[in-house]
C-alpha cells in the first residue's frame, strides 16, 4: 500500500468516525430543546367521557409529575385537538402536528379508524404514536409498524378476557348483538374463539346498524335464542341502550349480559340496578390499589369523576415516553421507541408491563364483575376484582400475530 | 307454526309492535317540525335538540325536584313551549323575509349550541331515567311479551297526533292558523293578530319536541346525542309525508317506523337506510311528498 493510499484511508476512517460522532451528539439531542405531545382524541362524539378532556388533563397531569421529578433540561410542551373519529381529520392533523408543530409523539387516539390512519402518517413521518384509546387488534396485527405503541386494551383481551371468565362460571350458551362496523366484528370474532376454546357454544347474532338508537327488536333475537348469555359486542351508547332495553324487556336477569367492552364511565352512567352482576375486563379499576386510589383522587379533584382505563392510561403512556426521552437525552424516534421497548413498566397504572415488537404493550389486566347497589358504599365503588389476568395471557400471543415485524 | 319468508308470523307481529312503537316518536317529533314549517315556512333543524332538553327536563325534575313522570308530561311541554316562544321572538322572527336556507342555518347552529352545552354539562353518556312505577313491567299480549311503557308509547302519541291534527284542521283556530299561512296580510286585515299566531304555534310545536322527549327518557338513555341521532331520520319522515302536511307527518311517521321494524328482521344492516331509500324513491314520483300539495 502506498503512502498515499494510507493517508486516503486514515483520512476516511477519520472522517467516518467524525461522522458517525456528529450523528450520535445529534442524537443525543432534543430537537428545539422542546418535546411536543399532541393529545388527539375525542373531544365532542360517542367517546369523549372515556377519553376528551379527561384524556388532556391526565396528560398534563403526567407532564407536571414528570418536571416535578426530574426537573428535565428540556421544556414539555402540548397541544390538542378533536379528531371527530374521522380519518380525514385525523390524518391532516397529525401532519399537520408533525411538520409544522413539530409534535414529537401523539397520543389518545379513540376510535379504530383514528387510530390507524394516525399510525401511518407517523410512519411516512418517522414519528411516534401512542394509542390508547382505540380497541380494533389490526393495529399490532396487520396494521402494525415500528413507530406505534398500542397501550391500554385491544378487542382481543377485553373480549376473550370476559368470554372465557363468562364460560368458566357456566354461561355455556352465547348470543351475540354486534355493531356492524370493523370494531364490533373484530370483538365477536376475538369473543367466539374464547368461547369455543373453552367449550361454550354460539347459538347465533345479529349485526345491528352503528349508532342504534332501539335495539329491541335484536334483543327479542337473542331472546327468542334461548341462549344464556347475551354478548355486547359494541360499545359506548350502543352499549347503554342494550342495557337498559335488556331490562325492560325483561330478557334480564332471566338471561345474562356480557358487554364485551364496557367503561367505568358507561356504568357510571346506566347505574348499578341495570348493570349489576356483568362481568367485564379491564387494565385499571381507580379502587384497586394505594397508588391506583392515590392518582385516581388527584384526577378527581379535577374531572370531578374518577378515571376510565383510558385516561389513567394516557398518564402511564405520557410518563413512559417522557422517562424514555429522559434517560436517552433523546428525541428521536428510534432511540425513544427502542429505549421505551427496553423499559419495563411498573406504575400505579401497569404491573408486569411491557412493550413487545409488534407495537403492543402488554400488563396484567383484571376480571371484574359489577356490584350490586347494596354492595356499594361509597361513590364510584362500582367493581369487584374477582382475578388478575396476567400480561402473558391477557393478549394475544406473538405466535398468532400476523404483524410482519415478529420474528417468527 | 305459520312462518312468512322464513319469520315466524309470532315474532314478525312482535317486530310489528316494536316498530309501531318507533313510529309513533316518528310521528310525535314529525309532527312538530310539519307543524312550524307549515305555519311559518321554517325547517326547524333544532328539533332533535330540543326533544334532547325535553328528556333532560324530565331528569332534572325528578333528581332535583322529586317531580314525576306524569308531572314531567305536563310542565316539560310548557316550558319547552316558553323557550319556543322566546327563540321565535328574538331570533325567528327576523327571518320570514329572507330565503329557508338562513331560517335552517339558524336553527342548525341553535341545535349546535344546545347539545355543545348539555354534552359539557352532562358527558355524551348521559342520564338515566328510570320507567315509572305504574307503568313498569310486561303485558302479555298472546303474540308477545312488550313492556307496559311501550304500549303506553304508541297510545299517548296516538291521541297527541290526533288532537293535534284536530285542532289544526277542523277547528276556528286551526282556519285561522291556516289563513295565516296562506296570506298573512289578509288576515291581519280581518283583525287576527298573525304574530302572535305564528309565535305560538312555534312554541306549540317545540312543546311537542319536549313531549316527545319526556316519553323517550324511560327507553332510551337521556343523552346530549339523543336528539342528533333522530333528527335526520325524522326529516326524511317529513318530506316523504310531505312538507308542511300534518296527516302526512302522522301517517308517514307511524309506516315508516313500521316499515323500518320489518327491515330489522329480514335485514338488519339495511334498517338504518330503508327510510332514505323510501325518501327517494317518493321524491323521483312525488316531489311535494305523499300527502303534500305542489306550490
Amino acid at each position: 500500500m502506498t503512502k498515499y493510499k494510507k493517508s486516503t484511508l486514515k483520512s476516511i476512517v477519520v472522517a467516518s468516525l467524525l461522522a458517525l460522532g456528529v450523528q450520535q451528539s445529534a442524537q443525543a439531542q432534543i430537537s428545539d430543546n422542546v418535546v411536543k405531545i399532541g393529545v388527539l382524541t375525542d373531544m365532542s362524539g360517542p367517546y369523549s367521557d372515556f377519553s376528551g378532556k379527561g384524556s388532556i388533563t391526565a396528560t398534563q397531569m403526567a407532564i407536571t409529575d414528570f418536571e416535578n421529578k426530574y426537573h428535565p433540561k428540556f421544556k414539555i410542551e402540548m397541544v390538542t385537538a378533536d379528531h371527530q373519529d374521522k380519518a380525514d381529520i385525523t390524518s391532516n392533523k397529525a401532519r399537520e402536528w408533525f411538520d409544522r408543530e413539530h409534535v414529537d409523539m401523539i397520543t389518545d387516539l379513540v376510535s379504530s379508524i383514528a387510530g390507524l390512519s394516525a399510525m401511518k402518517v407517523a410512519k411516512e413521518k418517522n414519528k411516534i404514536v401512542i394509542i390508547t384509546g382505540a380497541g380494533s387488534s389490526k393495529i399490532t396485527n396487520e396494521g402494525c409498524n415500528d413507530v406505534t405503541v398500542h397501550y391500554v386494551y385491544d378487542t382481543y383481551a377485553t373480549g376473550q378476557g370476559t368470554a372465557k371468565a363468562v364460560v368458566k362460571q357456566g354461561g355455556k350458551t352465547w348470543f351475540f348483538l354486534t355493531a356492524d362496523y370493523v370494531f364490533g366484528h373484530s370483538l365477536e370474532n376475538d369473543a367466539t374463539k374464547a368461547i369455543k376454546a373453552a367449550g361454550g357454544q354460539v347459538l347465533g347474532s345479529v349485526s345491528h346498524p352503528f349508532p342504534s338508537r332501539d335495539l329491541s327488536s335484536y334483543l327479542l333475537k337473542a331472546q327468542a335464542s334461548g341462549a344464556q348469555i347475551v354478548g355486547l359486542a359494541n360499545a359506548g351508547d350502543d352499549t347503554i341502550n342494550s342495557i337498559k332495553q335488556a331490562a325492560e324487556f325483561g330478557i334480564t336477569p332471566k338471561q345474562h349480559l356480557a358487554a364485551l367492552l364496557i367503561f367505568i364511565s358507561d356504568v357510571h352512567s346506566v347505574g348499578l340496578k341495570q348493570t349489576q352482576g356483568m362481568y367485564l375486563t379491564t387494565g385499571f379499576y381507580w379502587d384497586r390499589t394505594p397508588e391506583s386510589r392515590a392518582f385516581s383522587k388527584r384526577y378527581f379533584e379535577k374531572m370531578h369523576k374518577m378515571p376510565s382505563m383510558n385516561q389513567a392510561g394516557v398518564y402511564s403512556a405520557v410518563m413512559h415516553y417522557l422517562e424514555a426521552v429522559q434517560s436517552t437525552g433523546s428525541d428521536d424516534t428510534k432511540t425513544v421507541m427502542t429505549q421505551m421497548k427496553k423499559t419495563p413498566i411498573n406504575d400505579f397504572y401497569a404491573q408486569n408491563g411491557h412493550i413487545r415488537e409488534d407495537g403492543r404493550m402488554v400488563y396484567d389486566m383484571y376480571l371484574a364483575q359489577v356490584k350490586k347497589p347494596s354492595e356499594s358504599k361509597y361513590p364510584w365503588d362500582y367493581y369487584n376484582i374477582l382475578a388478575t389476568i396476567p400480561a402473558s395471557e391477557a393478549f394475544q400471543p406473538l405466535s398468532e400475530s400476523t404483524c410482519p415485524l415478529v420474528k417468527k | 307454526m305459520i312462518e312468512i319468508f322464513g319469520v315466524p308470523l309470532m315474532a314478525l307481529y312482535s317486530q310489528l309492535m316494536l316498530g309501531l312503537v318507533n313510529g309513533s316518536f316518528y310521528a310525535l317529533l314529525s309532527l312538530g317540525l310539519a307543524v312550524i314549517f307549515g305555519m311559518l315556512n321554517i325547517i326547524n333543524f333544532a328539533h332533535g335538540a330540543l326533544y334532547m332538553i325535553g328528556a333532560f327536563c324530565a331528569w332534572m325534575l325528578l333528581s332535583k325536584f322529586n317531580i314525576g313522570y306524569f308531572e314531567a308530561l305536563l310542565i316539560t311541554p310548557l316550558i319547552l313551549g316558553l323557550i319556543g316562544v322566546i327563540i321565535e321572538r328574538l331570533l325567528l322572527k327576523w327571518l320570514y323575509q329572507v330565503d329557508h336556507l338562513y331560517g335552517l342555518l339558524l336553527t342548525f347552529g341553535l341545535a349546535l349550541i344546545f347539545e355543545g352545552y348539555f354534552r359539557s354539562q352532562f358527558g355524551v353518556s348521559g342520564e338515566t331515567y328510570d320507567i315509572p312505577e305504574i307503568l313498569d313491567g310486561p303485558v302479555n299480549l298472546g303474540f308477545m311479551v312488550i313492556p307496559k311503557y311501550r304500549l303506553w308509547v304508541i297510545f299517548l302519541s296516538l291521541i297527541v297526533c290526533v288532537l293535534t291534527w284536530f285542532m289544526v284542521e277542523k277547528t276556528r283556530l286551526g282556519s285561522y292558523l291556516r289563513a295565516a299561512t296562506e296570506n298573512p296580510k289578509l288576515t291581519q286585515a280581518f283583525g287576527i293578530n298573525v304574530p302572535l299566531m305564528v309565535m305560538l304555534t312555534y312554541g306549540f310545536g317545540v312543546a311537542l319536541a319536549g313531549f316527545a322527549g319526556v316519553m323517550a327518557a324511560p327507553i332510551y338513555q337521556v343523552s346530549p346525542l339523543m336528539g342528533s341521532h333522530l333528527i335526520i331520520v325524522v326529516f326524511a319522515v317529513v318530506v316523504i309525508g310531505g312538507m308542511g302536511s300534518i296527516s302526512g307527518a302522522i301517517i308517514s311517521g307511524l309506516g315508516l317506523g313500521i316499515i323500518e321494524g320489518l327491515t330489522k328482521v329480514f335485514y338488519p344492516p339495511l334498517s338504518s337506510t330503508v327510510v332514505f331509500i323510501i325518501m327517494a324513491i317518493v321524491l323521483i314520483f312525488r316531489p311535494a311528498g305523499l300527502f303534500g300539495r305542489e306550490k
